[in-house]
């Protein structure tokens, strides 16, 4: 089946089949592996991007649903050679070790931000609820969304 | 992990999509949110012939506030979009609470009420709020149009009143009575943060105290969330005490055929189905305005 989405600003055009994941079809057809499959039982994450301006786990949605939204990646969120405020974060504040979860969390945490811009830690925890970090880092994550609330609030961090 | 090969269809009104599941005489499976049928799919669980997908069909979600003063929701309203809505949250609070309690932030974006209903999850959340709110479901798709109350809705796990070929077309919540109070409590699974119980309770009473009306479901307990009768009658025109409410509570297993497994054995799930009601008519009753 024909599709057209727009990832991170980019129309495409591709033929996919009715059963290929958008995970897959923005990972294989699309060549953007910042998209990661953690547990592809819907669980962990990984693989969550923005659809519509909404967080999905792009492992349990197909690519013919995507037709015609726009999709943005972690590839699509800093600009320039320069970070996004989340990845800036991130950054600052170690909220990473082995990396694998990060970009579902950066993709989830935007979301929530703009849902949320003044969000205690119980919220982050709550909005982050849908991405496992195996190397249980949490608190740094949770630090991270602070400091990333505060600097979209056009607080000093 | 993929799906088996399907035919996917993309039908832009209901009647269309009415046509199209029928044509496969029950090899085809409607896709609201997707939230269940997707991995469903990927665990190859589902077989699918077909895929009727109602994501494009106009004017599927929404709520809508009617004259009367309940709610009318479309079955492709999100969980997101009910626990975020200001109506709801006034009209049916209690509905709203137990959106707000669906899986996560990427669940409740794209999870749909209808898909919740027709799925017929033994645990799922949105299942006790409309069988206390006693919401109704309008069904097309069958010789006509018919109403099915929420509590002949769940038949058994993971089957719903639907009859093959059928599709909800809204959900319809009544306005609550006066001087009433609710809650939706739950202990969820911390995994998939389905419920191991979820209580919702919806009270009303007299200013003297006297209980006139009462609602308890349960959800996650056994194979289909039911209604807590026997929990209700008894505190049908007693004073709501903490005495009464623990003695009313204590009914609340009364009946269920409790679910064991490796998240919780049957006797746990009996305690915690006590427990919470006690909980949750306890805060219900505090809320009454």
């Amino acid at each position: 089946m024909k599709i057209d989405v727009t990832i991170n600003g980019i129309s495409c055009s591709d033929d996919v089949e009715p059963r290929t994941l958008l995970v897959h079809y923005i990972r294989e057809d699309r060549a953007l592996t910042g998209t990661h499959i953690g547990c592809e039982t819907s669980q962990c994450g990984a693989c969550t991007v923005v659809v519509d301006g909404l967080a999905v786990k792009s492992c349990t949605m197909f690519a013919v649903q995507a037709d015609g939204t726009q999709v943005e990646t972690i590839e699509g969120v800093a600009t320039d050679e320069v970070l996004h405020p989340v990845q800036e974060a991130f950054w600052q504040e170690h909220g990473l070790q082995c990396g694998y979860c990060t970009p579902g969390m950066v993709m989830t945490l935007k979301q929530v931000l703009q849902r949320n811009p003044h969000p205690t830690e119980a919220d982050i925890r709550r909005g982050i609820a849908g991405n496992l970090c195996r190397c249980t880092g949490y608190q740094n994550i949770v630090a991270s969304a602070m400091r990333a609330a505060a600097t979209l609030r056009g607080e000093k961090g | 992990m993929i799906p088996a090969k399907f035919e996917y269809h993309a039908p832009s009104t209901l009647r269309q999509a009415v046509m199209t599941l029928r044509s496969y005489g029950g090899e085809a499976r409607v896709l609201a949110g997707g939230m269940s049928l997707v991995p469903m799919m990927k665990l190859r669980l589902a077989n699918l012939e077909a895929v009727v997908d109602l994501g494009r069909i106009e004017g599927l979600a929404g709520i809508d506030h009617t004259a009367g003063g309940g709610l009318v929701i479309g079955p492709m309203t999100t969980h997101y979009q009910i626990e975020s809505s200001d109506v709801v949250q006034r009209v049916a609070p209690v509905l709203a609470e137990a959106a707000s309690r669906v899986g996560d932030v990427q669940v409740r974006n794209r999870g749909t009420i209808g898909g919740s209903v027709a799925h017929a999850d033994p645990a799922a959340d949105l299942a006790a709020a409309v069988l206390v709110l006693e919401a109704t479901f309008s069904i097309v798709g069958g010789p006509r149009r018919r109403t099915v109350r929420a509590d002949k809705m769940f038949v058994d796990a993971y089957t719903s009143a639907l009859r093959e070929g059928e599709i909800i077309a809204d959900v319809r919540v009544p306005l609550p009575a006066p001087r009433s109070g609710w809650s939706y409590k739950k202990i969820a699974n911390n995994a998939s943060r389905f419920a191991v119980v979820g209580i919702a309770v919806l009270l009303s009473s007299e200013e003297n105290g006297i209980c006139t009306r009462a609602r308890v479901a349960i959800t996650g307990a056994g194979p289909v969330p039911v209604r807590a009768r026997a929990t209700e009658q008894f505190l049908i025109r007693k004073e709501l005490t903490p005495s009464n409410i623990a003695k009313a509570a204590a009914r609340a297993a009364a009946g269920i055929e409790f679910l064991g497994d490796h998240h919780a054995s049957p006797e746990y799930r009996e305690h915690l189905t006590e427990e919470i009601t006690k909980r949750a008519l306890t805060e219900a009753c505090r809320r009454i305005t």
